[in-house]
C-alpha cells in the first residue's frame, strides 16, 4: 500500500517532460533515468559476476527474508535465493549457466525482455509482492469465458489453478508463462512506470507460491508473469517520450520479422595458459574481457569461447498500425520490436497482434572517431506478451477482437436512439444519404449491416446456419448502384469492395504463394476471406467470369471456403455478407424479361441471395422533382447542413458494431407462428396456380431478415412486428424481381429453376404440339430444322419463336423421340 | 549560431523565436527575400541558414525522438555545457563529449516528412517563380565547401539563373539583409536529363512519382502539430537547411561496418539505412519553423489567399469574361475550329473536386475528348496545356506502359517507404491520359491493375495505395483529360467528339501551323491567371434557381424520359457551375443555366452522330 507514496516522484518527473520546452525544474528524461540505473547497479554488482552464488547469498539473504513469511525451515539456499527480490534476475543467480540437478531444478535466468534490473528500486517492492501475493491467491475473474480458461472451475481462484495445471500437465517447454491481466489501479501504476522493478518482483511471487504448494514438482525454467493489457492500451501514433520505459499495451500488425539471432547472454572466456574458465556477462551489448587471468596471473590470456557462451535467441519484429487506427490522409508509423527466448517465432507477417512490452529510446552509437553524435534515439519495445486478435478468426465466431469498446455515453445514446419508435426508418434514411430514395432498397442494406442470428448445429450435423443476409442489386446502369456499394464497403469495418470484372476465382477465395523472405509456403487470402464477419461488396457481378462465380455457391450458403491447391487443403471460414450489383445483359432493364432473362446468372446462384431488388428509373413526375431537389442541394448545400438533416456516419457504425456484438435475438413464439403462417401463405399463392412459390430457402430468408429487424431495434426477441417487416421487404424484392413479365405474378420458380411456371408450362406444350406435328408427318425419319419450324408455327395459335422451338426440339431429345443434327432432325426408333 | 541563446534553456526563447520567424513571414514581401530550395542549388546555399522549399508530401516517417536538450562535458575541463538540439540533426560539441547520463537530457519528438518537389511542375513555372525572386545582384564569393558532391552538375543544370543569397543570421532579424550575394557566373542553360542525373540515382532512388523529374527532395523535420499534416499535401516549408556533412558520415560507417558485432544494427537492412539517411549532400534535411499550405502553384498569382487579396481579385474577375473569350479562339484554334469542344475544355481545365458527399467527390469533371486525328496531334494538344496549368503530366497509354509503369504507390517494407507511383500527384494537377498510343494486345496482371486505379480515380478521385496486407484510400483531386479515337474504355464525365473543320488534306499543314502559332508571354500569362483563379473562386445556388432547376429537370424528364437520368443533372449541376466559374459569376444564372444545357445538349446530339464508333458504348 506504500507504493502510491512513492511513487508520484516518480510519475510526475516522467509526466513533467515536455518535449517541446524544456523546463529548468527537474528536466529528466526516462531514457537518462535509465542509464543511470543501470550504472548504479552495475557498480554495485561489480564483484558479482565472478563469485558463486552461495557467497552472494549470505550479504542478501538475511535482510531480506525477514520480511517474508515464506522461507520455509526445509528450503535449500537456491530457494532462499530466489525469495529475494533484490537478488531475483541478478547475475548471481545465474552461475550456472546451464539447468541445475539441484533440489530445485529450476533455474533462475535474467528475462531479456526486462533488461538489467536496478539495485535501488523506486517503489517499494515489499508492499507490491505481499498485494500481488494475495491477488494471485484470489483472484476469481469475474469476466471469464469459457473458451479461453477451458476446464477451470470459474469460482476458485483462477492463477491457483493455474499453477496446478502446470504441476499436472507439464506442458511447458521453454518456460511457464503466467498471464496476467492487470487488475487494480495500484498495480497497474507501479507497474506501467516501474515494470523493470515490479515484473521481476511478481515473477518472485509465483515461483515463491508455486514451490510452497508443490514443492517436490521440478520445473526447467521458471514461472514467468506475462502481464498483458496494460490499460495504457494506446495507438503507436500516441506514443512519445513519456512512455520510454514503461509498459505499454499497443495494436498493430506485423509486416516484417527477422532471422533469429543469437545475443549473447553470458561470455565463456578460458586461459589459454592454464585453462581456467570464467564467465562475463554482457552488458548493454557489451563484454568486458577480463584482461587478467585470475587463476595464473597472465596477462591477456583470455579467449572467448563462442560455444560455451550462454545466448538466448532474438527475433526483430516490424509491427505497422492497422489501418483502422489511422487518421484519414497518412501513412501508418511502424515500430520494431524485439522479441526474446520463447516469443520468437509467435508471429509471422500480416498478424494482427496485441503487444505488451517496455518502450525503450536507445541513442544512436557512438562512434570512437566523431565526438558529434546524431541527436535521435532509437526507440523500439521489448516484448513481453504477444497476443494475436486474429488468432480465433479462422475457429469459431471472434467476440473478442471485433469488440469495440463504447463508453457509457455512446451506449446511452445508442439506447436512447434504439428505443424512438422510427430508429428503422431513421437509420435507412441515413444510409447513403447521396443517394436518393431506393427506401426499401436501404432497408434490405440496413438488415443486411445487422445480419441474423448465429445458429450453431453442428452437434446435430446441420453444420451452421447462415447468419448473414445477401443481397443483389440489379437494374440500369447510372442507377447509383456502384455508389451504394461503395458506401457500404467505407461503412463497415471489414469490407471488401472489387469489381466482377476485375477479380479472379484466385482473388476471391485464396491463393498459395512463396514468401520471398522465408521460401515457405504462405496462404494469401482473397477478397471473401477477408471480409469475414464483414460485407463483401462485389460490383459488376454480371461481368465475372463462370468458374469465379461457382466459387460463390459454397461461400454464399454453406460460408466456407474449401481449398485445395500446392499441398495446402483447408477450409476456411467466410462467413461474409454478399452485396453484389448485375447490370442487366442489354444493358437496358427489359421489362418483358424475367429477372434471369435479363442478367444471366445462373439459377443456383440467384436463389442464394436473400433479396433481389431492382433499380430502375420510376419515371414519374413527383419522384423527378424530389431526385432534382435531392441532387441540386447535394451541390450547394453545406456540410453542416447536411449533417444536421441526417445522422452522423459514425453514429450509424457504432449503432451496427453494438447491435452485432451484444444483440442476439430469438424467436419468440407468436413470431415463429407468424413466420409459419407467412411461409404457408406464400406456398399457397403458388398453388392455387399449379406451382410452387416459395422454397425453405425463402423460409429462413425471412428467419434472417426478422431477426436482423429485432436487432435494428436491439430487441432480444424476434417479435411479430419483425416478422412482419421482413415479409413486407421480402415481398416487395420479389415482386420487383420475381415478377412473371407474362402473367405479372409473383413467381418464386424464376429464381430457383430459372424459368418460370408458365414459361415452363408452354414449353411442354410446345414439345408435344412438335410431337404431334412429327407423328403426323408420318414415316419422314429426317426433316428439315427450318421446314419444321415453319410447319409448327403455321399449326400453333400462339407465336412460336425459335428459343421455345428449339427448347421443344430438346425436350423431346431428352426423351430419346429424335436427335438434331445441325440443321437436320432425325426421328429415333 | 544558435548556441548562444540555446544554452540557456527556460527563458522560453524558443517559442519567441518562432513566433518571430512567423510574424516576419506573413509580411508581404519577407518570402520573397528567403532563398528557394526549389531553384537555387544546394551548393550556394549556406548550411544552418533559413530556406524555403514548395514541395509535396511524398512520405511520413516515424516519429523520432532526439534529444531536445543534452549536456557536454569537455574531457579536459569537466565543464559541463547545456545545449538544445532543436532544430539540428548533430550534437555540437567540439572537443567535448555528449553526457548521456545527464539528468538534464530532455528527449523530445518530432516527425520526419519526405518531401519531393511538386510532381509535374511545369517549367514555366519553375521560370517565374525564380524569376520572381529580385535581389539586388553584387558580386559573389563562393565560400562554401568544394564542390565535389556528384549532385553539383544537376543542379546547376536544373537551375535557369542560380542566385545565391547569404541568409541573414537566424538568431537575428531576416529584416536587415547583411550581405546579399548574386553570381553571375553560374548562369547556365536548362538542360535535357543530364547523364549525371541518371548515374546518381541508379544507386540512390529519389522516389520521385514521375519518371525523369529532377530537383531537390527533401527529409523536412517537424516540430509541432504533424498530425495537420496529410500525405500529398503541397508545403511551402520555411527551414533551417542542415547539410551536415557527419549526417552521410554516419551513414556510410555503418554500411561499412558489418553488423555482426551489434545486432542491434542489423535490424535496418542496408536499403532502410539508404532511405532513411540519405547523404545529406543529395537529401539536405530541413528543420521546419513554418509551413504555409500551398493552395495553387501558379507563380502569378499572389501566394495568399484570394479573400486576403480583394484587389487582386476584384480586377482579374472584371477581365475574365473578356480572357475566356481570346482563351475561347485560342482554342478553338488549337481544336481543330471546334468552339464547342473548346468550351468544354475550358470547363474542364478549371474543374476541381470542392467537396465530397461521403463516397461522392462533387466537383470533377473528366472529360474524354475522342476523334483525335493523329498521335502528333495529342502531344502538341499537350505542350499546350503544359503551357497553361502549373502541373501536368503526359501518360501515353500504351500497352506497354501499362503494363510496366508503377501507377499505384506500394510501401516497400524491405526500405520501409513508400515506393511513389505516378498517381501520387499533387492536387489540380492535369493528367492527360493519351488513349491513341494504345494498341492491340494483353495487359497482364500490373495493367488490369493500372487501368482499374486509373478507373477508381476518375471516378471517385481516389487512390488506393497498396500497403500490401491492406490497401488505403487516399482521396486526391487531379484533373484527367483523355484524348481517345473513339470512346475511352476508361469512364468519363463527359465526352465529346472532336469535329474537324480542317480536311484530312491540309491535316498536317494545320498541324505545324497550330504549333507556330505561339501567344506572346503577356497572354499566356493572362490565360495561366485566369485558369487558376476560376478554380479557386467560392460558388453558390440561390434558391430561386434551385426551385427552377428542379423545374426544369421534371421538364425535361417529362419531355424525354428515357434519355434524361439523374446522371445528366449531376453532369449539367457540374457544367452550369463550371460555366458560371469561367465566366468570373459565383452564383448561378439563369442563363448560366440555359447555357449549360443548350451545350450539353449540343454535345449529345452530336454524340449520337459518332454512337457507333466501337464496342465500348454502353
Amino acid at each position: 500500500m506504500s507504493s502510491p507514496t512513492s511513487t508520484p516522484g516518480g510519475c510526475k518527473r516522467g509526466r513533467n517532460t515536455n518535449p517541446a520546452t524544456p523546463s529548468s525544474e527537474g528536466p529528466t528524461s526516462p531514457p537518462s533515468q535509465r542509464r543511470r540505473g543501470q550504472d548504479s547497479s552495475t557498480g554495485d554488482l561489480m564483484p558479482m559476476p565472478t563469485s558463486p552464488a552461495t557467497d552472494i547469498l549470505s550479504p542478501a539473504a538475511p535482510q531480506d527474508t525477514s520480511l517474508f513469511s515464506s522461507p520455509r525451515p526445509s528450503v535449500q539456499p537456491n530457494e532462499v535465493d530466489m525469495s529475494s527480490p533484490l537478488m531475483y534476475g541478478t547475475p548471481s543467480s545465474r552461475v550456472e549457466g546451464t539447468p541445475r540437478s539441484g533440489v530445485r531444478g529450476t533455474p533462475a535466468r535474467q528475462r531479456p525482455d526486462l533488461g538489467s534490473v536496478r539495485k535501488a528500486p523506486q517503489v517499494d517492492l515489499h508492499s507490491e509482492y505481499f498485494i500481488f501475493l494475495r491477488f494471485l491467491q484470489r483472484f476469481i475473474d469475474p469476466t471469464s469465458n469459457e473458451d479461453e480458461n477451458a476446464g477451470l472451475d470459474l469460482n476458485e481462484p483462477l492463477y491457483m489453478q493455474k499453477l496446478e495445471e502446470v504441476v499436472y500437465l507439464s506442458v511447458l517447454n521453454s518456460a511457464v508463462v503466467i498471464l496476467l491481466y492487470i487488475f487494480c489501479i495500484l498495480m497497474l501504476i507501479s507497474k506501467i512506470f516501474f515494470p523493470q522493478e515490479v515484473i521481476p518482483t511478481f515473477d518472485m511471487a509465483v515461483n515463491e507460491l508455486f514451490f510452497e504448494r508443490f514443492p517436490d514438482s521440478i520445473l526447467e525454467f521458471q514461472i514467468q508473469v506475462r502481464p498483458y493489457n496494460a490499460l495504457k492500451t494506446r495507438n503507436m501514433r500516441s506514443l512519445n517520450p513519456e512512455d520510454i520505459d514503461q509498459l505499454i499495451t499497443i495494436s498493430g500488425m506485423v509486416i516484417r520479422t527477422s532471422q533469429l539471432i543469437p545475443e549473447m547472454q553470458e561470455a565463456f572466456f578460458q586461459c589459454q595458459v592454464c585453462a581456467y574458465s570464467t564467465r562475463v556477462e554482457v552488458d548493454r551489448g557489451r563484454i568486458a574481457e577480463p584482461a587478467v587471468c585470475r587463476h595464473c596471473n597472465t596477462t591477456h590470456s583470455l579467449a572467448l569461447v563462442h560455444n560455451r557462451s550462454v545466448f538466448s535467441d532474438k527475433q526483430m519484429v516490424k509491427i505497422q498500425e492497422s489501418p483502422e487506427d489511422m487518421p484519414a490522409g497518412q501513412t501508418p508509423h511502424t515500430t520494431i520490436v524485439y522479441a526474446h527466448n520463447d516469443l520468437v517465432d509467435k508471429v509471422q507477417p500480416g498478424d494482427r497482434i496485441n503487444i505488451t512490452g517496455i518502450y525503450r529510446a536507445v541513442p544512436m552509437r557512438v562512434s570512437p572517431i566523431q565526438s558529434n553524435v546524431k541527436s535521435v534515439y532509437k526507440t523500439h519495445i521489448d516484448a513481453i506478451h504477444f497476443r494475436k486478435t486474429d488468432e480465433k478468426r479462422l475457429h469459431g465466431v471472434d467476440d473478442d477482437a471485433d469488440q469495440k469498446l463504447f463508453t457509457e455515453d455512446r451506449v446511452q445514446t445508442l439506447k436512447e436512439l434504439a428505443a424512438k419508435p422510427d430508429v428503422y426508418e431513421r437509420l435507412s434514411s441515413a444510409l447513403a444519404p447521396s443517394i436518393y430514395e431506393h427506401e426499401d432498397i436501404k432497408k434490405g442494406i440496413l438488415l443486411q449491416l445487422f445480419g441474423g442470428s448465429r445458429k450453431d448445429f453442428t452437434q446435430t450435423g446441420r453444420g451452421n446456419f447462415r447468419a448473414e443476409v445477401n443481397i443483389l442489386l440489379c437494374g440500369d446502369p447510372g442507377t447509383s448502384k456502384s455508389q451504394l456499394l461503395q458506401y457500404v464497403f467505407n461503412l463497415v469495418p471489414r469490407g471488401q469492395y472489387t469489381s466482377g470484372k476485375g477479380s479472379s476465382a484466385v482473388g476471391l477465395t485464396a491463393y498459395v504463394m512463396k514468401d520471398p523472405e522465408t521460401r515457405q509456403l504462405v496462404l494469401q487470402t482473397g477478397a471473401l476471406v477477408l471480409s469475414d464477419n464483414g460485407i463483401c461488396c462485389i460490383d459488376e457481378f454480371d461481368k465475372m467470369s463462370d468458374s469465379t462465380r461457382s466459387v460463390l455457391h459454397e461461400v454464399m450458403e454453406q460460408q466456407t471456403l474449401s481449398i485445395a491447391k500446392a499441398g495446402i487443403i483447408c477450409q476456411l471460414n467466410a462467413r461474409t455478407a454478399v452485396l453484389a450489383a448485375a447490370n442487366p445483359i442489354e444493358s437496358q432493364w427489359n421489362p418483358k424479361k424475367t429477372t434471369i432473362e435479363n442478367i444471366q446468372l445462373p439459377h443456383t446462384l440467384l436463389s442464394r441471395f436473400d433479396l433481389i431488388f431492382l433499380m430502375l428509373d420510376p419515371q414519374d413526375e413527383a419522384y423527378d422533382r424530389r431526385l432534382a431537389h435531392h441532387l441540386v442541394s447535394l451541390y450547394y448545400q453545406s456540410e453542416e447542413q447536411m449533417e444536421e438533416e441526417f445522422l452522423d456516419m459514425a453514429v450509424l457504425r457504432d449503432y451496427i458494431a453494438y447491435a452485432r456484438t451484444y444483440i442476439n435475438p430469438r424467436l419468440s413464439e407468436e413470431a415463429s407462428q407468424a413466420l409459419i403462417e407467412a411461409y404457408v401463405d406464400m406456398r399457397k399463392i403458388g398453388s392455387g396456380r399449379g406451382m410452387v412459390s416459395a422454397y425453405p430457402r425463402q423460409l429462413e430468408s425471412l428467419i434472417r431478415l426478422a431477426e436482423a429487424h429485432a436487432k435494428v431495434r436491439f430487441s432480444e426477441k424476434v417479435e411479430t412486428i419483425d416478422v412482419e417487416e421482413a415479409k413486407r421487404l421480402h415481398r416487395e424484392a420479389l415482386k420487383q424481381s420475381a415478377t412473371d413479365p407474362r402473367t405479372g405474378f409473383v413467381d418464386i420458380a424464376i429464381l430457383t429453376t430459372g424459368m418460370s411456371a408458365t414459361a415452363r408450362k408452354r414449353k411442354e406444350e410446345a414439345a408435344q404440339a412438335l410431337k404431334k406435328l412429327i407423328q403426323a408427318k408420318g414415316k419422314t425419319p429426317a426433316m428439315k430444322y427450318h421446314q419444321l419450324l415453319d410447319d409448327l408455327r403455321g399449326q400453333s395459335e400462339t407465336a412460336i419463336t425459335k428459343e421455345l422451338f428449339d427448347e421443344a426440339l430438346r425436350a423431346l431429345a431428352d426423351e430419346d423421340y429424335l436427335t438434331v443434327t445441325g440443321k437436320t432432325v432425325r426421328l429415333l426408333a | 549560431m544558435f548556441a548562444a541563446s540555446q544554452s540557456d534553456p527556460n527563458s522560453g526563447w524558443e517559442a519567441k523565436a518562432v513566433e518571430f520567424f512567423k510574424d516576419h513571414l506573413k509580411e508581404k514581401d519577407a518570402p520573397t527575400s528567403v532563398p528557394s530550395l526549389n531553384d537555387v542549388p544546394l551548393h550556394y546555399l549556406k548550411p544552418n541558414s533559413l530556406v524555403k522549399f514548395r514541395c509535396l508530401i511524398q512520405d511520413m516517417f516515424d516519429p523520432e525522438f532526439y534529444m531536445g536538450v543534452y549536456e557536454t562535458v569537455d574531457p579536459a575541463t569537466k565543464a559541463k555545457v547545456l545545449r538544445c538540439g532543436k532544430y539540428k540533426d548533430v550534437t555540437e560539441c567540439g572537443v567535448s563529449r555528449v553526457d548521456f547520463n545527464s539528468r538534464n537530457t530532455v528527449t523530445a519528438e518530432r516527425q520526419t516528412f519526405y518531401c519531393v518537389p511538386i510532381p509535374g511542375e511545369n517549367p514555366w513555372v519553375k521560370e517565374i517563380s525564380s524569376l520572381s525572386r529580385v535581389v539586388p545582384s553584387t558580386s559573389y564569393a563562393p565560400t562554401r565547401q568544394k564542390r565535389s558532391y556528384e549532385e553539383d552538375d544537376e543542379m546547376d543544370d536544373m537551375d535557369t539563373q542560380p542566385q545565391k543569397q547569404r541568409e541573414p543570421h537566424p538568431g537575428m532579424s531576416p529584416q536587415s539583409p547583411t550581405e546579399q550575394h548574386g553570381n553571375g557566373d553560374c548562369k547556365r542553360q536548362e538542360t535535357e536529363a543530364p547523364s549525371s542525373q541518371t548515374a546518381s540515382t541508379s544507386h540512390l532512388d529519389l522516389n520521385f512519382p514521375l519518371p525523369g523529374e529532377k530537383g531537390p527532395s527533401c527529409l523536412v523535420k517537424v516540430y509541432e502539430n504533424w498530425d495537420n499534416f496529410k500525405l500529398n499535401d503541397t508545403l511551402e516549408v520555411y527551414g533551417i537547411l542542415s547539410v551536415s556533412p557527419a549526417l552521410s558520415a554516419l551513414a556510410d560507417e555503418k554500411d561499412a561496418s558489418s553488423s555482426i558485432m551489434d545486432p542491434t544494427e542489423s535490424m535496418e537492412t542496408a536499403e532502410e539505412q539508404r532511405v532513411h539517411c540519405p547523404p545529406a549532400s543529395l537529401v539536405p534535411r530541413l528543420h521546419m519553423l513554418h509551413a504555409r499550405p500551398v493552395s495553387h502553384n501558379n507563380p502569378l498569382l499572389p501566394s495568399a489567399t484570394l479573400e486576403d487579396n480583394s484587389a487582386f481579385l476584384s480586377s482579374t474577375l472584371s477581365e475574365m469574361a473578356s480572357v475566356r473569350a481570346e482563351l475561347l479562339t485560342y482554342f478553338t484554334h488549337i481544336l481543330l475550329g471546334d468552339a464547342l469542344a473548346a468550351e468544354y475544355l475550358i470547363l474542364h481545365l478549371i474543374s476541381n473536386v470542392y467537396s465530397r458527399r461521403d463516397v461522392l467527390p462533387l466537383g470533377k469533371f473528366t472529360l474524354n475528348l475522342s476523334g483525335c486525328p493523329t498521335a502528333s496531334y495529342t502531344e502538341r494538344l499537350y505542350q499546350i496545356i503544359q503551357q497553361l496549368v502549373p502541373s501536368s503530366y503526359y501518360l501515353g497509354m500504351s500497352l506497354q506502359n501499362m503494363n510496366q509503369m508503377r501507377l499505384v504507390p506500394k510501401k516497400d517494407y524491405v526500405a520501409n517507404r513508400l515506393a511513389s507511383g505516378v498517381l501520387q500527384l499533387a492536387r489540380h494537377t492535369s493528367l492527360f491520359l493519351d488513349e491513341i498510343q494504345l494498341e492491340q494486345g494483353q495487359l497482364d496482371t500490373t495493367g488490369v491493375r493500372n487501368v482499374t486505379a486509373l478507373g477508381n480515380l476518375i471516378t471517385w478521385q481516389k487512390v488506393d495505395y497498396d500497403f500490401n496486407y491492406h490497401q488505403m484510400e487516399f482521396p486526391c483531386n487531379i484533373n484527367v483529360l483523355i484524348v481517345s479515337e473513339g470512346r475511352s474504355l476508361l469512364p468519363s464525365d463527359c465526352q465529346i467528339h472532336l469535329q474537324s473543320q480542317v480536311t484530312p488534306a491540309n491535316m498536317e499543314e494545320y498541324l505545324s501551323s497550330i504549333h507556330m502559332h505561339t501567344q506572346t508571354s503577356s497572354q499566356l500569362n493572362k490565360f495561366r491567371i485566369y485558369l487558376s483563379v476560376a478554380r479557386l473562386l467560392d460558388y453558390n445556388i440561390s434558391d430561386e434557381m434551385t426551385k427552377s432547376v428542379e423545374d426544369d429537370f421534371v421538364d425535361m424528364r417529362k419531355d424525354d424520359p428515357q434519355s434524361v437520368s439523374a446522371e445528366d443533372l449531376h453532369r449539367m449541376l457540374v457544367v452550369a457551375r463550371l460555366l458560371s466559374l469561367s465566366l468570373g459569376q459565383t452564383s448561378l444564372s439563369r442563363d448560366s443555366w440555359l447555357r449549360a444545357k443548350h451545350i450539353d445538349m449540343l454535345r449529345r446530339s452530336r454524340m449520337e452522330q459518332h454512337k457507333c464508333v466501337n464496342g465500348n458504348e454502353p
